[in-house]
């Protein structure tokens, strides 16, 4: 009783701070220094029209090593816990009703549908993420994004044929490959151009074209294929059968 | 009607955020339910993204894209701040991140102790 009393009481003061929050706001009329610096001048130095990418892939391009290397460290931390763990004698009988409950749930085949339109769609849908991640410097979209598009491909894969084997080693290499790719296109940048991670390495080519912008495509390409892999071995983890180790 | 016809688009972008984050923060903080729990945490994270978007927005801005409805000379004065939205495209995926480790830890508990109940996990309380 007390605890909900003190839960409404925070919630109440949240409540007021955002309610000033909001009651003081105004829309801003321009641009921020750094967000008209970006704008203006983006475009000519990077040579990238999207200056969402301009900023994520170059200006702030170490940020997003890190937000790589989070989304790496959280997909191992899902590998560790969800991994198969040596079956205890003393658990035998809840694990082996437990096993029976999944593989009564694994082994009913998806309906028809599905299982056509995965057919017919898993093709468009890798091919539209590898669009979306090649076009990141020209359009709406990035590596990220056409990583996300890739695992819903896999997801698509694992509902309609649950019994299909994702290769933990192919898995494991591309997404090692490209993550090193990734800091090697980095350290290049400090050897041949301004600094870590700079996209003029390469050179910038026609503006607009679609192997323009230096690096940004390279790196958007190295982005979307690790963070595709890496969020299809995640929903192969959350799969009910473990399909053992590699 | 005209009320929200008036109201900036940005400033209704915010209240909802904001509204978002509250709710979150209820449903996690009352729910017993560790997948609930989760889901407030989904909110919370969701509201904090909207109330960042919308502080980057700039009247009568557009997507901050150069192409032919932006040329690059007006690029500064016609597109939204660049900045935020590239803050939320990180924060987007490392909540993604979050969300998949505590689904994982969820799924381990519920293995080990049968159930999604976080009363039943008494031994990390203090």
């Amino acid at each position: 009783m007390i605890k909900r009393l003190f839960i409404l009481m925070m919630l109440a003061v949240m409540a007021v701070i955002f309610l000033n929050l909001a009651g003081n706001y105004r829309e801003n009329t321009e641009l921020s220094r750094l967000g008209h610096y970006y704008a203006e001048n983006g475009p000519q130095e990077l040579g990238a029209p999207n200056l969402v990418t301009a900023v994520v892939v170059t200006y702030r391009g170490l940020d997003t090593l890190g937000e790589v290397t989070v989304l790496f460290i959280s997909a191992a931390g899902v590998g560790l816990l969800l991994r198969r763990t040596r079956r205890k004698q003393d658990d035998e009988d809840l694990e082996q009703g437990d096993r029976a409950e999944e593989t009564a749930g694994v082994h009913k085949p998806a309906s028809e549908i599905v299982e056509t339109a995965t057919e017919l769609l898993l093709p468009m849908v890798i091919l539209f993420g590898i669009y979306v991640f090649l076009n990141g410097h020209l359009s709406p979209g990035g590596g990220f994004q056409g990583g996300a598009i890739i695992a819903s491909g896999t997801m698509f894969l694992l509902l309609a044929l649950p019994e299909s084997h994702i290769s933990r080693l192919m898995i494991a290499v591309i997404e090692s490959l490209s993550g090193f790719s990734y800091v090697v296109v980095g350290v290049l940048g400090v050897l041949l151009a301004g600094g870590f991670l700079d996209n003029r390495i390469i050179d910038p080519g026609t503006y607009g074209a679609l192997f323009s912008a230096g690096a940004i495509p390279l790196i958007y390409v190295f982005v979307g294929l690790k963070v595709g892999f890496e969020l299809s071995a995640v929903l192969d983890r959350f799969r009910k059968e473990d399909t053992g180790p590699l | 009607m005209s009320l929200i016809a008036d109201t900036p688009i940005s400033l209704i972008v915010l209240c909802s955020g904001l509204a978002l984050v509250l709710i979150g923060l209820w449903g996690m903080l009352t729910q017993r339910n560790m997948i609930r729990m989760i889901v407030g945490f989904s909110l919370t994270d969701t509201g904090v993204h909207m109330v960042m978007v919308s502080i980057g927005y700039v009247t009568g801005g557009t997507a901050p894209i150069i192409n032919d409805a932006v040329p690059i000379a007006e690029a500064a004065s016609r597109v939204v701040d660049p900045v935020p939205s590239a803050l939320v495209l990180t924060a987007i995926v490392i909540g993604l991140g979050v969300t998949a480790v505590m689904l994982s830890v969820a799924i381990r508990i519920y293995k080990a102790r049968r159930t999604l109940m976080i009363d039943e996990c008494t031994e990390s309380k203090w």
